[in-house]
């Protein structure tokens, strides 16, 4: 029954205790300090692409002024507005914070996946693998939590009791819900190529470069999912919801000290996760790249997984930090035609071609695969066509009745 | 694609592809102070080069024979539109004149915490006696410090203003501090090019006039204009 890490295997003795137990404390120190960490990160990167030197006075290279930063949000004043809901603005910002939090138990953080290995080290004698917990639904799990974290952000715009908040928190909800959907597709036809949810097994299936999920579900589900990924993170371009120039500061209004901390920590720790989930799906996690039979990193031993791991997750966080610094913010509408028109019927579309080449090319060859991919081209051409020749009729007809309308 | 340019635009600030900061590392005059002055930490302190008629702090001058140039007659406190002097003038003692005239100013005291250094007591001033320094890094850190009293404004036997213990003084920031000030600047009037209109101060004696115009702008070799690319003039201090 509790064979979700076959740490627990065999019943519950005082070793696989404290080894969860010791997990625990591990993931949420590392959680922490990277949360910390990406703060200062992003700061250092983005004021690099702007020529100017960023925090450097808080310990050496400004590496303290996260913990400057917090250590001042904790002694100011915590304010309830007159008007605002008690209770659910104090829990709004854990409704927040938590989800990011859990996310981290099931993401493989390390271990040996190299040559079909199953990712399990053997720590103090027992077998377990180098993730807090591995579910088999492990991936329902990440996108169940980012949908709480949805409620966070709801909750803490309406119980503010004022009118920016509000009109932010509705427009952030509406966001991340609308991307969440092109996000689901994107996983599902990671699905498709993985055969399972559980996180541990979809790194176990990339065993090589060519295995990597990038690669085996063709580039475009990687790319909807990041794009998706950067608008539930609220990030920019995608941060209308928080952006000081059209709503003050967006749900995060009203909130001073600690709980605008529990906000600020929960944005930067969900970055890291989300790019930790990225990793995960679609290159592979901790499986290393290999040229030959050798594995690149290899002089690190056990630790080989988690550098892996590491250095993949960079390329992620710099990539985010980038676009802050680049891109423009998208309005909201710009945004919401994005998700639904663009992101959602791409992914559909994708996933539909990757379970017809599934189907009717099963063994890859290249002549059912081509057969598959021109019909759907052809359905593709016809359904596009269809839908704008109905646009075209319905607003030839929206015009004839609008100028019969004028003209009486 | 004209979308992804900036990306080109951002990634090459980077370091490895020559990007430059042009933040100035300036600490305050905190690394200065405590390392004394030494060479390396004064170079992280640097500051920009100031405009020579820059308002800061003020002093109050005497002539070459060591009398106060104040008569106080209390015009400057008149015309000051934040109220901050406070001047009280008292007869000049016969035999112990403190400045040449009837009457001295006994009690003169500016609060920085209302000033707004814009010198209008240095225009009104009919002797010179109060003119600005270009020191404007003074900070204290309790009212009694704010207000400062006569005997530390008046510049001491130098002829330069004094340096109290929160100051940050700099190089160049006590050089003109005297009525050639008030009549060269740029609102003074035109016809003293060339002409001395002011009193001899301490320490200095009477200044030289300014250069004429045409002279001035020959002369700057201090301030290189150059012009780069873009037909942008850049001007290198």
């Amino acid at each position: 029954m509790l064979a979700i890490d076959p740490l627990l295997e065999g019943g519950l003795l005082w070793t696989p205790i404290l080894l969860v137990l010791f997990k625990v404390v591990i993931v949420f120190v590392i959680g922490l300090i990277g949360t910390m960490f990406m703060v200062w990160y992003e700061r250092k990167v983005v004021s690099g692409m702007q020529n100017r030197v960023g925090p450097n006075k808080a310990g050496p290279f400004g590496l303290l002024q996260t913990l400057a930063d917090g250590m001042k949000l904790i002694f100011k004043e915590d304010l309830l507005p007159a008007r605002a809901d008690r209770i659910v603005f104090r829990i709004a910002p854990f409704l927040a914070f938590v989800p990011a939090f859990l996310v981290w138990s099931v993401i493989p953080l390390g271990g040996d996946f190299s040559d079909g290995k199953d990712g399990s080290v053997e720590w103090f004698g027992h077998v377990t693998l180098v993730q807090l917990a591995d579910p088999p639904m492990g991936i329902l799990v990440v996108l169940a939590l980012s949908s709480i974290a949805v409620y966070g952000i709801m909750l803490a715009g309406w119980s503010s009791g004022s009118k920016y908040p509000l009109l932010g928190s509705v427009r952030a909800s509406a966001q991340m819900i609308s991307y969440e959907a092109a996000l689901g597709l994107s996983v599902a036809a990671v699905l498709l190529t993985s055969g399972t949810l559980s996180t541990s097994g979809i790194v176990r299936a990339q065993n090589d470069l060519q295995d990597w999920n990038v690669v085996l579900t063709g580039i475009v589900p990687f790319v909807i999912f990041v794009i998706a990924a950067t608008a539930e993170l609220n990030r920019p371009p995608f941060d209308l919801v928080e952006a000081e120039q059209e709503l003050v500061g967006g749900f995060n209004t009203e909130y001073s000290a600690f709980s605008f901390a529990l906000f600020f920590l929960a944005e930067f720790m969900n970055v890291i996760t989300m790019s930790l989930v990225i990793v995960t799906l679609f290159l592979g996690g901790p499986q290393p790249v290999e040229i030959g039979d050798i594995n690149l990193l290899g002089f690190l031993g056990p630790l080989s997984g988690t550098a892996w791991l590491v250095l993949k997750l960079f390329a992620f966080l710099y990539m985010y930090v980038w676009f802050r610094a680049t891109l423009p913010r998208l309005r909201y509408d710009q945004l919401m035609d994005f998700g639904w028109k663009v992101l959602i019927p791409i992914s559909l579309g994708w996933f539909l071609l990757l379970a017809a080449l599934r189907e009717f090319s099963p063994d890859g060859d290249w002549q059912d695969s081509l057969r598959v991919v021109l019909i759907s081209f052809l359905v593709a051409v016809i359904c596009v066509g269809l839908f704008a020749a109905a646009l075209r009729v319905s607003r030839a007809n929206r015009d004839a009745a609008h100028r019969a309308g004028a003209a009486n | 694609m004209g979308y992804l340019e900036g990306f080109g635009v951002t990634i090459r600030q980077h370091r490895l592809f020559g990007g430059q900061r042009v933040t100035t590392e300036y600490s305050g005059g905190r690394r200065a102070k405590k390392k004394g002055n030494d060479a390396r930490d004064v170079q992280h302190d640097e500051k920009l080069r100031r405009p020579e008629r820059l308002h800061g702090r003020h002093v109050l001058n005497r002539y070459e024979d060591g009398m106060e140039k104040c008569i106080g007659c209390e015009l400057c406190a008149g015309v000051c539109p934040a109220d901050c002097i406070h001047v009280r003038g008292a007869d000049n003692d016969p035999e112990n004149p403190t400045s040449p005239g009837e009457r001295f100013g006994f009690v003169y005291e500016i609060n920085y915490l209302r000033c707004i250094h814009c010198d209008m007591c240095v225009e009104a001033c009919p002797t010179e006696a109060i003119t600005e320094s270009k020191l404007f890094e003074f900070s204290f850190t309790n009212r009694k410090d704010a207000i400062y009293t006569k005997a530390e404004l008046v510049v001491d036997d130098d002829g330069k203003p004094q340096k109290l213990p929160w100051e940050d003084w700099r190089e160049g920031d006590d050089v003109l501090t005297s009525g050639w000030m008030r009549a060269t600047s740029p609102s003074g009037d035109a016809t003293f090019e060339g002409q001395v209109g002011w009193s001899g101060e301490l320490g200095y004696g009477v200044r030289a006039p300014e250069p004429e115009q045409a002279v001035r702008d020959a002369e700057s070799t201090t301030d290189q204009t150059t012009t780069d690319q873009k037909g942008v003039k850049v001007v290198k201090r």
